[in-house]
């Protein structure tokens, strides 16, 4: 069995899927479109309800 | 002392706006140093190729780079140093960008002579350094699991999938949490018991999860990675576990409202109690108020629910269900039905006749005997509107056992008594203490899709650490001198991680090395300088600011 991953995305919930996963030892590909990883947080200034910066 | 220091550009970002090149050429001059070199990318392959090559051909002892944030870059550096046989914490790093360039971009000058000010405190302080080692620790692969309602069950059937042995305590005599005692779920009306069993069955066919119902989590010792449980069975007998990680599942648990819209338990329920009711087909009712945030959203318990607004919705449509003439009114005060599902059932329920009023939190809904009466805000009037039963739409609120279980797991609680995870968005199922978690509704009200994601979510969090051989931590941590310390215990109190203990036979305090984090707080405080955090000590640091 081929144990690598794909991820599809690359905003929050695909960066954590694949930092979990290659903590985890798994070899993990994540594909992004754009060309920076990040996604809408990336774009956000703060977050609620911590206030601390989103990037 | 061969220190080699190496000044980052970072491409324009650092070199266009100070002299990179006569920090380099001051740095070549500092005191220790043989060896001193300027790199467009510091991070990049060639720079590394770079710093490798220092150390060999200089022979170098100490390492200091002035580039960028240790945040992200101090692990690429280290790591690089330690393939080129150099010990990684005989690395030391300047921020000359955040600190630098980048704060006082319009005044190169003074920036330039700020970074030759921080690349000095560095050299000053590398040649105080000191070689540590890795902390290395075995990992013990079996996890307890505190509460077997859908989260704690979802978490150990993943886990068990996963090859991880679990121990799974619950205090009742069956799993299953609050879904044994519910009707039917929302949004699609799937019957709760059949949908729980399901998942208990899938739980108890797993050989490598043990399951003590009836039980409780008496004590808890040893410390995280390897900790010793103890459970005390129903029948009073104990029985002792070694487990690596934690997983608090314990749920939440619906308010009872008592002396509130005159609650009484038979013409005036809760949302649980019609659940039961509709479990056994005894609600006769034609006629039937629900008040949603019964208890919520006040001065005494601010938060919402989550879960109440469709509840209400759920029942409402399945009462009208079984018994088309049964009129059921929802005052609310917001309809919190996020997601597609939710909103889509709000509608549906709209359409088939269900009625929704809105009243006001300062006057809100009088139930009287046959009758309950609010006030419309869109017409102004008062509205009475007959019926045989009210139903309340409570909170969950935390267990009361839950404040004595984040005692003894030391694990916090928020103001509302649920337990605090380490951070909202970016650690929403880790406690800020290793290898504890938090899934469901012992976090915040959950419904059940929530709680079991959570749950699922849980045992991924556990599998990175558990799938390792070992667990390799920082050498930077504190220790304290036993010789000198004298037990006052100021240290303990400081730690936010639980990392000190008090051995009451020396009258000293030990830090657990695997528990620390290397924050330095017990240092600070320590009035006798017993306690030092490694890398931190105080000729380290002396060093570095009486270079300034």
């Amino acid at each position: 069995m081929n144990r690598d991953i794909v991820v599809i995305g690359g905003g929050i919930a695909g960066i954590q899927s694949s930092l979990d996963l290659a903590e985890m030892g798994f070899k993990v590909y994540l594909v992004e479109k754009l060309p920076s990883i990040g996604g809408k947080m990336a774009q956000l200034d703060k977050t609620f309800p911590t206030n601390d910066c989103a990037i | 002392m061969r220190i080699g220091v190496f000044i980052c550009d970072c491409g324009s970002n650092i070199a266009g706006h100070l002299d990179c090149a006569a920090v380099t050429e001051y740095g070549s001059n500092l005191p220790g140093v043989v060896y001193a070199k300027e790199n467009l990318y510091t991070c990049s392959e060639a720079g590394i190729v770079e710093i490798q090559k220092g150390i060999k051909d200089h022979n170098l002892n100490r390492v200091v780079v002035a580039s960028c944030s240790p945040r992200t870059h101090q692990p690429l550096f280290q790591s690089s140093c330690a393939a080129a046989g150099l010990n990684p914490y005989l690395f030391e790093m300047v921020n000359i960008r955040d600190q630098c360039s980048w704060v006082h971009m319009q005044e190169r000058d003074r920036a330039t002579e700020k970074a030759k000010d921080l690349v000095r405190m560095g050299v000053s302080k590398a040649a105080f350094l000191e070689p540590q080692d890795d902390i290395e620790a075995s990992l013990i692969p079996r996890v307890l699991v505190i509460g077997a309602g859908v989260a704690g069950l979802s978490a150990a059937e993943t886990m068990a999938d996963m090859g991880l042995e679990v121990v799974l305590v619950e205090k009742e005599a069956e799993p299953g949490g609050l879904l044994n005692d519910l009707y039917r779920l929302s949004p699609y009306g799937e019957n709760s018991s059949e949908r729980i069993g399901e998942i208990i069955k899938a739980v108890s066919s797993k050989p490598n999860v043990t399951l003590y119902t009836g039980s409780r989590v008496e004590d808890i010792g040893g410390y995280i990675w390897d900790v010793d449980i103890t459970v005390r069975q129903g029948g009073g007998e104990t029985v002792k576990e070694k487990v690596g990680c934690v997983v608090v599942a314990t749920g939440a648990v619906p308010l009872t409202p008592e002396g509130l819209y005159g609650y009484n338990g038979r013409d005036v329920i809760t949302q649980m109690e019609l659940e039961e009711r509709l479990l056994k087909g005894e609600v006769e009712a034609k006629g039937i108020v629900m008040i949603q945030c019964a208890g919520a959203r006040s001065p005494e318990r601010e938060y919402c629910s989550r879960i109440c607004c469709q509840t209400a919705v759920k029942n409402a449509r399945l009462l009208r269900e079984q018994s088309p003439e049964t009129r059921v009114h929802i005052l609310y005060r917001d309809m919190q039905m996020y997601g597609t599902e939710n909103e889509q059932m709000l509608w549906d329920a709209r359409g088939e006749g269900v009625r929704f009023d809105v009243f006001l939190p300062d006057r809100p809904p009088e139930v009287g005997e046959g009758k309950v009466r609010f006030y419309q805000p869109l017409t102004g009037e008062r509205v009475e509107i007959p019926c045989e039963l009210t139903v309340l739409s409570t909170p969950l609120v935390p267990r009361e056992d839950s404040a004595s279980l984040s005692q003894l797991l030391r694990v916090p609680v928020d103001q509302n008594g649920f337990f605090l995870e380490a951070h909202a968005k970016l650690r929403p199922l880790d406690f800020a203490t290793d290898g504890i978690f938090v899934c469901g509704s012992a976090r915040y009200p959950a419904n059940v899709e929530e709680a079991r994601s959570q749950g699922l979510g849980v045992s991924s969090r556990i599998a990175t650490i558990l799938f390792k051989e070992k667990l390799v931590t920082s050498a930077i941590v504190a220790e304290i001198d036993p010789a000198t310390c004298v037990g006052c215990m100021g240290c303990m109190e400081m730690c936010p991680y639980g990392a000190i203990d008090y051995l009451p036979e020396e009258g000293v305090c030990r830090v657990n090395r695997i528990l620390c984090k290397g924050c330095g707080c017990c240092a600070s405080t320590c009035p006798s300088q017993s306690a030092m955090l490694k890398g931190f000590k105080p000729n380290q640091l002396l060093a570095q600011i009486r270079a300034v």
